[in-house]
């Protein structure tokens, strides 16, 4: 792996470039967490099923934003809705805020890089919340991120602010030159009483290959509420390992959902930490899978205080040589009693060449609690297909709408409606593709 | 339009089916009963191409094509229609959605313009007072939670919406409550006419109380071991199926 030396020169390089700030410290321990571990192997347990470090032996480069990437490569990809939405834009995973547009006030969202939150009024924030994921992930592929924090995005809900214009965040690979790493990395904070819907998107330029590792993470705070949306359609060159982790501080409210169609070899990692009492929290995950794709899902959920409710639904449709992964871990600590949480894992394979693997896994150490875990691996019900096929719809179309309707109770749970409408449109045209 | 020649069915290697013979013409209606497990339901199901079946012998020609060559979906299209003796349940797929899907494809394979919305809603709303189905039934996932007569009300629907030239109706009148059962009758009487054929494939004799059949074929053991007119099925249901099953097996035996 040839990457370990350049990865070196240009950490050397960023730190000599700018000042010892907190942000510096937190990138001299990624690297030294880097170092020692390494890319995460199929050794370690968490990446039993998912090789990323042979992806790496592809040479990436990291890519200054540069001016390469126009409005109009941007215009190509805005999801719908977006002329009502605050629009973040990253570049090769650098926050690039003169690509950016931001609707809402000052007063209800504020729009900061990483660099200028720490100088600023927030830095309290910045310095205790970001780099609070690496107590979770501690592999090297999360510390490689960590060593490499810059132009990051810092955004914030002030309280009592129900922001009513959604955030977009479209990260853009650019990869028409070389192959491209990118890693963006954010924090967000939900203050007491805000509310925000954010989404996220990937989209690689250029047929190159392109890695994004994102570290994404939230601070939701007391009577908050936050929907998550996350999607994953991009080219078969692109791979990605993106990590959400959503800390609760106060009692509040957190409803996900991540998508995955197209893509290379994609690993999510959604932590929700239920760090208050009351918490709720929902987590729905949509996989469809074709050729060689390989998408993997980990989901973690922390319970650390009594009384907190989860409930997580993944499915997923694994077609041709493709590959499925969900692991669902659910921790219950000493003093999350009255814990009510609930898991479940459905899968439809649809080729002899498919794999889905899937792992709930409860780890409970409080003793009145609820909690339940189930996954099932399935085909597409023949009985139902014929049905179909007897009023003259043809298989193809019949397996697409037995398909789509499999999928609909994931699609219902994206809240916003032209969001909604928009992730129909991808599935269904996704699926009559063969 | 439908002439069923020594027709031979197997399924898993058993063979269920032993010399089908018979002849439908258009505006005829014709019923076959039999005891369970006589092969009712498989020759409805080989007749509509439900794959698991396998023919081993005969033919079948339906508007002088032949039917066996055709896809499930091209027979459809042809205009068969099945209406299942069990409704398949699919979450998700909305039923009016469904039908608009069909009845266009329909129209496709023959060359004809998708309807639009408004087309679509007229002739739906037509077709639900022919059959008595309430629009809330059509706005729900395809026979999801329906009871059992409201399945068999939205199969006779489908009928209506599809305008099959032979439909098939395997045992509509089962599991149906006297009331359901009148309702789906008539449904089925309405869409009666000199152009349609009807065979309708049932255990009891009550459901030809509502729906006068031209004919009646008693099938036992795989093969028609009687035809009659509908005073046939009126014998049956005075003195079972034995007189003739017996009759049946003394003639097998000799």
């Amino acid at each position: 792996m040839t990457n370990v030396n350049y990865f070196k020169d240009q950490f050397e390089q960023l730190q000599d470039s700018g000042p010892a700030t907190a942000i510096a410290e937190l990138r001299t321990d990624g690297f030294d967490t880097f170092n020692k571990s390494g890319l995460p192997t199929y050794k370690l347990e968490e990446w039993k099923y998912t090789n990323i470090s042979s992806l790496f032996d592809k040479d990436y480069q990291f890519a200054n934003a540069g001016q390469s990437v126009q409005l109009s490569d941007i215009d190509a990809i805005r999801l719908a809705g977006h002329e009502q939405a605050n629009e973040l834009i990253f570049v090769n995973g650098r926050f690039i805020p003169a690509l950016s547009t931001i609707r809402s006030a000052a007063s209800q969202l504020v729009i900061l890089t990483l660099e200028e939150a720490l100088n600023g009024e927030y830095q309290e924030l910045v310095k205790t919340h970001l780099g609070e994921s690496s107590v979770y992930l501690k592999d090297g592929i999360h510390a490689l991120n960590t060593s490499f924090i810059q132009e990051g995005l810092f955004a914030l809900i002030p309280k009592g602010q129900q922001l009513t214009q959604p955030v977009y965040i479209y990260h853009i690979a650019d990869a028409r030159q070389q192959n491209t790493l990118s890693q963006p990395r954010s924090l967000i904070f939900v203050a007491e009483n805000a509310k925000l819907q954010l989404t996220e998107t990937y989209t690689t330029l250029g047929t190159a290959e392109s890695f994004t590792n994102e570290v994404l993470e939230v601070v939701v705070k007391e009577n908050a509420f936050v929907e998550y949306y996350k999607i994953q359609h991009d080219g078969l060159n692109a791979s990605q390992v993106g990590s959400t982790h959503i800390h609760h501080i106060g009692r509040s409210y957190v409803h996900t959902v991540v998508v995955s169609l197209n893509g290379g070899v994609i690993r999510n990692n959604l932590n929700l930490i239920l760090d208050a009492a009351g918490n709720e929290t929902h987590l729905y995950g949509l996989y469809l899978l074709k050729g060689k794709s390989h998408v993997d899902n980990h989901t973690l959920v922390d319970n650390k205080q009594p009384n907190c409710f989860s409930n997580q639904l993944y499915k997923g449709i694994a077609d041709d040589a493709s590959t499925g992964v969900f692991s669902g871990r659910i921790i219950v600590q000493p003093d999350a009693q009255k814990t009510n949480a609930y898991q479940s894992n459905k899968n439809i394979i649809l080729s002899d060449q498919a794999t889905i693997n899937t792992k709930p896994q409860l780890e409970i150490f409080a003793d009145d609690v609820k909690c339940s875990h189930g996954c099932t691996v399935g085909q597409l019900d023949e009985e139902a297909l014929f049905y179909l096929r007897a009023r003259g719809i043809p298989k193809e179309s019949a397996e697409v709408l037995l398909l789509e309707a499999y999928a609909a109770d994931i699609l219902v749970q994206i809240k916003p409606e032209p969001l909604r409408n928009h992730v129909a449109e991808l599935i269904y045209q996704h699926l009559s593709i063969s | 339009m439908l002439s069923i020649k020594n027709i031979h069915a197997n399924i898993e290697g058993k063979e269920i089916l032993k010399g089908i013979n018979l002849e439908i013409k258009a505006g005829e209606v014709h019923a076959i009963m039999g005891p369970n497990g006589s092969g009712k339901s498989t020759l409805a199901s080989v007749l509509a191409g439900r794959e698991e079946y396998e023919v081993t012998e005969g033919e079948v020609t339906f508007l002088e094509k032949d039917l066996l060559e055709l896809s499930t979906e091209d027979r459809a299209r042809e205009g068969l229609f099945l209406a299942f003796q069990y409704p398949v349940e699919i979450p998700g797929v909305s039923t009016t959605n469904f039908i608009k899907a069909a009845v266009n494809e329909k129209r496709k394979y023959r060359g004809e313009e998708p309807l639009d919305a408004v087309a679509f809603l007229k002739m739906m709303k037509q077709k639900m007072a022919l059959v008595e189905i309430d629009q809330s039934l059509l706005s729900r996932s395809i026979n999801e939670g329906f009871s059992g007569g409201e399945k068999k009300r939205n199969e006779v629907f489908q009928m209506a919406m599809l305008e099959p030239k032979l439909a098939i109706l395997d045992e509509t009148d089962s599991g149906l409550d006297i009331d359901a059962l009148r309702i789906v009758a008539n449904g089925i009487n309405k869409l009666r006419n000199e152009n349609r054929a009807i065979l309708l494939i049932t255990h009891y004799q009550r459901l030809l109380d509502y729906i006068q059949p031209d004919y009646v074929h008693v099938l036992y053991n795989g093969k028609i071991v009687k035809s009659g007119t509908k005073e046939l099925a009126l014998e049956l249901e005075d003195k079972g199926y034995d007189f003739i099953t017996d009759e049946a097996d003394l003639a097998a035996s000799l």
